[in-house]
């Protein structure tokens, strides 16, 4: 069992605002000791709501609590000489440079990856921007739905006529991760080389990596997924339905049969619990291992009705009205028992309350001290034998507070120089 | 060509579907030996769904199978045989990392488990992924990412709020699961590197999944508050939608949150008498009225194409994007200046884009040079140069049927 989380003891300066902060959060579960490096005023993303008691105050922000854990904080003034000069004795002892800046920005300062490799040789520099750093969008504005938008994402979501998003953004999270990815890459190959590089982040092409077959069903079919509401459908049919109002909110549940892992079985408990209520009664005895979905699901595509796509349709109404008579909850245990595909929608208080999430130790607890209370955060999604067991390092920084931890104990400034860099605005 | 960052490291894959293999492949386009034991008898659901070459189904024949495989080399086994499960130890013996993504238990039903694995190589480095983790009540939960990405709140976050939860077609939580695995698989060789000591891995893709929707859940556990979904509206914008524009089911995004960008807003859109209107003069006002700004600038976009609209929003520094479509992608000029869709030739496919990457690294640059594997289709490289097996001992076990080929897949999967 190893003492130290597996990323313990390497250091990341982190420069970014909500653009990459998710980052140096995954190098921060992973064990780095972030450093968060923030203007004087603080973060832009402590801007971001939600907030705690809604008091839109920037050291209240639930996004900053989220992505800024683990981190300290300290404020330096990169285009100040003396907070160049910081920056500069920093980084010899920096491990990893994140920034999420403009493209040419860090040049512009004088900290472009070839300044920063003279200064500390095997240093990793990540840039995460919208679009990475050269070509024609990469000055293009962006937030999230245009993000999610150019990375196909809203077009595979909502209804064939109404593309939509996930109601809480993706975009950054999704580069930001990514940018954690490349870093650890880059990592590893410092560690065997002792070469450092320079990782270039998109998050459209972070958005595309997430269209599952969307990008090959064009490429091979020629067909453009669309939303299709609550069913799957394609080119504007609809061939299954996946999302089924139930007594007290709404299920999820994958019909068909054939090759499809587990569909068989679950398909076949799924009519026999309809069964019990007078439910789909010609089909008890039904062979659904003999019904292949994937002509069923390109005869729907092309508007065809044969005997496969009438079984289906025939199958969603009769579930249409079974569901009503049960509760979330009841259908969900017996699809656990049967091996039935059928899981609940779940809300966010159905997430907290999930005693699958509690039997595996998901949730952790966040002492926040400045507002005298502790907070339940989602844990890390992996859990290891050999590994040290996941703990938050600490709860976001405030502005500035980890100035003196780092600029006198570290960097061995006094709290006089303090004073001053503070009046001259490089802190 | 450069030094490949993984060179050397070797993967035995026995995973599936969308999360396990893309952790793999990562890896692989980056140098691992990655050899991907697949069975005709019981083939990775992706190859048998669309989009299938020329409509004609056949287990070779789906890109779908083939895009989370890139570099890897196909061999096929059938596990549930005696030697098919020695020829798993002997493939475990060779590798760095074994691979699972399969319903908890049914490694160990092969005699594949963490722990037989550890006894034929100590030091091995083992993935396991699935939606809920490996324990706990709902542990052997079989189901694909929908499910998980239902059961952690996102169907729930997704529509308009008067209407039904919508589900996430794209199976979301296989394109967040991934990236974390990766990442602390990476920093488990090397942990290996330092210690000679191997790690287990045990993800759930649900919590993995949970992790990009943090704010929203400690809105919850801090808050209280249970947010439902907002249509494409946002709290800190407005206008903040995506509009009709001219042709077929056509759509761009835009986005205003400042002052200033409301002023750029207005003159990109010819500075109409409606935009004086004290509805909307202030933020709060625009946001009150909302719905009636989005019906009057979806009046001014539908007449023009989302290029039009996102080339005149972004000239005037307003935040636009055409809402692209998969056709759409493979023309956008940026992603096509990243080299994102990288085209190899697959031995039945024929030719076929393969995603990139989302990092450049400047010194190791990813290489992608061979396309998904058809099953078992390197068998001759995996079973007599990398296992040693003898010609004869390989002809034997085809015949024995435990090395798979095409005459192993059922009835109803080959016909059509």
């Amino acid at each position: 069992m190893t003492e130290q989380p597996l990323l313990g003891g390497f250091r990341v300066l982190d420069l970014t605002d909500e653009g990459g902060l998710m980052c140096g959060r995954v190098l921060g579960d992973l064990g780095a000791d972030v450093i968060q490096i923030e203007p004087p005023r603080g973060n832009s993303a402590r801007n971001i709501g939600p907030f705690y008691k809604d008091i839109p105050h920037p050291e209240r922000s639930l996004y900053w609590f989220w992505t800024a854990l683990h981190k300290r904080g300290i404020t330096l003034n990169l285009d100040s000489i003396d907070g160049k000069e910081l920056f500069k004795q920093l980084l010899r002892t920096a491990d990893f440079v994140i920034e999420s800046f403009s493209p040419g920005h860090m040049a512009s300062l004088g900290f472009s990856y070839e300044a920063l490799e003279q200064i500390n040789p095997s240093i990793i520099m990540t840039s995460i921007t919208p679009f990475g750093q050269t070509g024609p969008y990469s000055h293009y504005k962006v937030s999230d739905i245009v993000g999610v938008s150019l990375g196909g994402m809203s077009r595979i979501y909502g209804e064939f006529d109404r593309p939509v998003r996930i109601s809480t953004p993706q975009f950054y999270f999704q580069g930001g991760t990514q940018g954690a990815l490349g870093s650890v890459v880059a990592h590893y190959h410092r560690e065997i080389s002792g070469e450092g590089q320079h990782v270039d982040v998109s998050c459209q092409q972070a958005m595309v990596l997430t269209l599952m077959n969307t990008i090959e069903m064009w490429d091979i079919q020629k067909m453009n997924i669309t939303g299709a509401g609550t069913w799957v459908g394609f080119m504007g049919r609809t061939v299954v339905k996946l999302i089924y109002r139930c007594r007290d909110g709404y299920v999820f549940t994958m019909l068909g049969g054939g090759g499809q892992a587990g569909v068989v079985t679950s398909t076949k408990g799924l009519v026999a619990m309809a069964n019990r209520e007078g439910y789909l009664i010609d089909l008890a005895d039904f062979d659904w291992s003999t019904y292949d979905f994937a002509p069923v699901a390109l005869a729907k595509a092309f508007g065809m009705e044969t005997e496969g796509t009438k079984l289906i349709d025939h199958l969603v109404e009769e579930l249409e009205e079974f569901f009503p008579t049960k509760s979330k909850q009841e259908l969900f245990d017996e699809a656990v028992q049967k091996a039935i595909l059928l899981i609940p929608v779940c809300d966010t208080k159905d997430v907290v309350d999930s005693p699958q999430l509690t039997e595996r130790d998901f949730w952790v607890q966040v002492d926040h001290a400045e507002l005298g209370k502790r907070f339940t955060y989602p844990g890390f999604p992996i859990q290891g034998t050999g590994l040290p067991p996941y703990k938050p390092q600490r709860r976001a920084p405030l502005i500035g507070e980890h100035n003196e931890e780092i600029y006198c104990e570290e960097l061995g400034l006094s709290k006089q120089d303090l004073i001053l860099l503070k009046a001259t605005g490089a802190i | 060509m450069v030094q490949q960052v993984f060179q050397g490291i070797k993967v035995a894959d026995f995973s599936w579907v969308g999360v396990g293999p893309q952790v793999a492949r990562e890896l692989a386009e980056h140098g691992a030996t990655v050899v991907r034991a697949e069975s005709h008898r019981h083939p990775d659901t992706l190859r048998l769904l669309m989009p299938i070459k020329d409509f004609q189904s056949g287990i070779d024949r789906s890109g779908f199978g083939a895009c989370y495989n890139t570099n890897k080399y196909g061999m096929s086994v059938d596990l549930s045989t005696p030697q098919g499960k020695e020829v798993a130890k002997r493939l475990v013996k060779w590798a760095d990392i074994v691979a699972d993504s399969m319903t908890p238990g049914t490694m160990a039903k092969w005699g594949l488990s963490y722990e037989s694995c550890r006894e034929i190589k100590p030091d091995i480095i083992y993935y396991s992924t699935c939606q809920m983790g490996q324990k706990g009540p709902f542990a052997t939960f079989g189901g694909y990412g929908m499910f998980g990405t239902s059961y952690a709140g996102y169907c729930h976050l997704l529509g308009w709020p008067y209407g039904s939860p919508l589900p996430t077609i794209n199976n979301y939580s296989d394109f967040i699961a991934p990236w974390y695995l990766c990442a602390t698989l990476i920093l488990a060789l090397l942990h290996r590197r330092k210690t000679g000591q191997g790690i287990y891995l045990d993800q759930s893709q649900v919590e993995a999944g949970i992790n990009f929707l943090g704010p929203t859940i400690l809105d919850y556990t801090i808050n209280g508050r249970t947010q439902c979904r907002a249509g494409n509206q946002d709290p800190h914008s407005a206008p903040h939608s995506i509009y009709a524009c001219l042709g077929q089911n056509r759509w761009v995004a835009i986005s205003v949150s400042s002052d200033k960008e409301w002023d750029c807003f207005c003159q990109a859109i010819g500075s109409p008498e409606w935009v004086k209107s004290p509805k909307f003069s202030t933020f709060l006002s625009r946001k009150k009225h909302e719905d009636e700004l989005d019906r009057l600038i979806t009046e001014w976009t539908k007449d023009y194409t989302p290029e039009q609209v996102m080339d005149i929003m972004q000239q005037s520094g307003v935040a636009a994007g055409v809402v692209r479509t998969a056709e759409d992608l493979f023309n956008d000029p940026q992603l096509n200046h990243r080299e994102h869709f990288r085209f190899l030739d697959h031995d039945v496919i024929g030719r076929m884009a393969y995603n990139a990457p989302a990092y450049h690294l400047s010194k190791t640059p990813n290489h992608i040079w061979k396309p998904g594997p058809c099953l078992g289709g390197d068998n001759k490289y995996v079973y007599n140069e990398i296992l040693g097996y003898s010609e004869d001992e390989i002809a034997d076990m085809i015949v024995d049927g435990v090395i798979t080929t095409d005459a192993d897949v059922t009835e109803v999967l080959r016909e059509q």
